[in-house]
């Protein structure tokens, strides 16, 4: 790969970061925290490809200007063997080409099936929102529920926001993937769902979901984790919605 | 979307006309690159959809999503190593670090580790930043220590690591120590054993610049398109690796010490997680003992997928196949010792 095309990919490459960072796409890989460094890594990468083409066309006029082209030929021919270009750089096209053409969704039920729960005791509970349904995160629910005793919890109705999940045996679980930096590290918390189901159920379906504690729990057959249940009134489909992840854990 | 179908053309109408124009004997014999990308970008746009057909299964899916996320994430931090190794390289001078370290190898190794501690960033911002105190004429045992130490002691981290553990606080003392303890013994080991033959000579003389500036971003782009394809290199490993292993050989794993042990320091080879986010990782296998998951975080800063690739890009592949496996086995060493002391 010569000077113009690393040029070319470079720009593209920060084009394409700043396009990530500004329009939301960025949250479906990486944690919202990311985003000022996204940004401004998008702006170096543009300013390195502006500044390489910048200096490519001064020295291309300079030796116009001043010396004969056959003169300059055979320089670069003598500099190309001490050191090529580095041809790995190629790659560098596949998540250029991943994040524009494709821009894979955020992890779903694939992935939540395949990993258990990664739910831990809390430090403390908060306070339950006053409204009624209370809105509560798959986390807080999970770990009310399971660590809790569901204290918090009696009497009220919750109101709850995942994708489905549906396990081997057709279990619905509810779902939502924690998220500490990136989705590579991105972790389920899982409820399991019982009561009124909706009577279609479609893996990965974003749902919002109206019930009550129940005393019931599982076990993730992953690795053992707690999986509590939780009773469903109603559900109804939402979109996606723009963090698809958990950040609970980041602060 | 609209970033494709706007820049193909762009590059296509600046590029191919020069390099045809400057150097006909080179560019005759072989396709140009620019009129090689120039096909790739337009090719891949017009086959968008049956592309999209073949990458739509569940596994594929996340595969991708692995992959680009760990690219998108470790970006910023590979900019981030490549404008301050760019800038060592560039504005200071070798005598900076003449008078800044101490004389004697055996002393500049531990000043170096402890000096890791300054670089805020994960694993990716240390290796170019590495090479270049090697180019710099910082004697490579201290710089390894530094690339080792950087990506684990830093403050970031190890907050990342408290915020993780809140009820064993000495699990951010361990990992410090443990961390510092192998980065050094990897050092003076260098010291007594490397050879300077097994490092890539610096290849950066062919990138001189008539001003200063000029030599910056030339530095900046070469070592962002190199180091970058060797990222996307451990980024396509790290992704296979985390779509293909089950998470249930795991549990297995748990229940015998010295397996756990292993499991986890292969794991953490495996994941290539940023060093920011491995704690939250480490604290969710909660069925391993802490000495395991001090492996896991003492090992995944050290060496892992994407670092190996990036590594044997920036020192050279018969640097790479020594130094790996050595840090592997010292690293895990290291910590079984520390967290038999202190968890």
């Amino acid at each position: 790969m010569n000077r113009q095309s690393q040029t070319a990919v470079l720009f593209l490459l920060g084009a394409t970061l700043l396009h990530a960072g500004t329009t939301g796409l960025y949250l479906r890989y990486v944690k919202a925290g990311l985003r000022p460094l996204l940004l401004a890594a998008g702006a170096a990468l543009i300013a390195t490809a502006l500044a390489t083409a910048w200096y490519e066309r001064r020295r291309h006029r300079k030796t116009a200007a001043g010396r004969s082209p056959a003169g300059h030929g055979t320089e670069v021919d003598h500099a190309h063997p001490s050191h090529p270009e580095p041809r790995v750089s190629w790659l560098l096209l596949l998540p250029l080409l991943a994040l524009i053409l494709v821009a894979p969704p955020a992890l779903g039920s694939y992935s939540a099936l395949r990993s258990g729960t990664a739910l831990q005791k809390p430090y403390g509970y908060g306070r339950m929102p006053a409204a009624d349904p209370a809105p509560l995160s798959v986390v807080d629910y999970a770990s009310r529920a399971a660590y809790g005793h569901g204290r918090s919890l009696h009497g009220r109705t919750v109101r709850v926001t995942g994708f489905l999940a549906l396990d081997r045996s057709g279990t619905p679980y509810l779902v939502r993937m924690a998220l500490n930096c990136c989705a590579a590290d991105a972790q389920p918390v899982k409820i399991a769902l019982t009561g009124e189901l909706p009577p279609v159920l479609r893996p990965d379906a974003w749902l919002e979901v109206t019930g009550t504690y129940t005393p019931r729990l599982t076990r993730d057959p992953v690795n053992n984790g707690p999986v509590p249940y939780l009773k469903v009134a109603s559900a109804r489909p939402v979109p996606v919605p723009h963090d698809p992840y958990d950040e609970t854990w980041n602060n | 979307m609209a970033i494709t179908e706007d820049a193909p053309p762009g590059a296509d109408a600046r590029d191919p006309a020069r390099p045809s124009g400057r150097q006909p004997g080179v560019e005759g014999r072989r396709l140009s690159s620019p009129l090689v990308l120039t096909l790739i970008l337009v090719l891949a746009v017009l086959a968008q959809s049956p592309i999209r057909g073949a990458l739509g299964s569940p596994l594929m899916q996340s595969w991708m999503t692995v992959f680009v996320a760990v690219t998108v994430q470790a970006l910023p931090f590979l900019v981030l190593g490549v404008l301050l190794s760019a800038a060592i390289a560039v504005f200071v001078p070798p005598s900076f670090f003449a008078r800044a370290l101490p004389r004697h190898p055996a002393l500049a190794v531990p000043v170096a580790g402890v000096a890791g501690a300054v670089l805020p960033g994960c694993e990716c911002a240390s290796v170019p930043v590495a090479g270049a105190l090697v180019r710099r004429g910082v004697t490579p045992a201290a710089a390894l220590a530094f690339l080792l130490s950087a990506p684990a002691i830093n403050p970031i981290v190890l907050t990342a690591t408290a915020v993780a553990f809140p009820r064993n606080p000495e699990m951010v003392l361990a990992r410090f120590l443990a961390s510092l303890l192998v980065a050094c013994a990897m050092g003076w080991l260098w010291q007594r054993l490397g050879r300077t033959d097994w490092l890539r000579p610096s290849a950066h003389g062919a990138h001189e610049g008539a001003t200063k500036g000029e030599t910056f971003w030339n530095s900046v782009r070469h070592d962002t398109v190199h180091a970058g394809g060797f990222l996307v290199l451990g980024a396509m490993a790290a992704a296979t690796l985390k779509a293909a292993t089950p998470a249930t050989w795991l549990r297995t794993a748990a229940g015998n010490p010295l397996f756990s042990v292993l499991a986890l320091a292969a794991l953490a080879v495996l994941l290539s997680i940023c060093s920011e986010a491995d704690a939250f990782v480490a604290a969710s296998l909660t069925q391993f003992s802490p000495t395991a998951k001090l492996v896991f975080l003492v090992v995944g800063p050290m060496i892992d997928l994407k670092l190996f690739a990036m590594q044997a890009g920036t020192f050279g592949r018969a640097f790479a196949f020594r130094f790996a496996p050595t840090t592997f086995a010292l690293a895990v060493t290291g910590a079984v010792l520390t967290g038999t002391v202190l968890l």
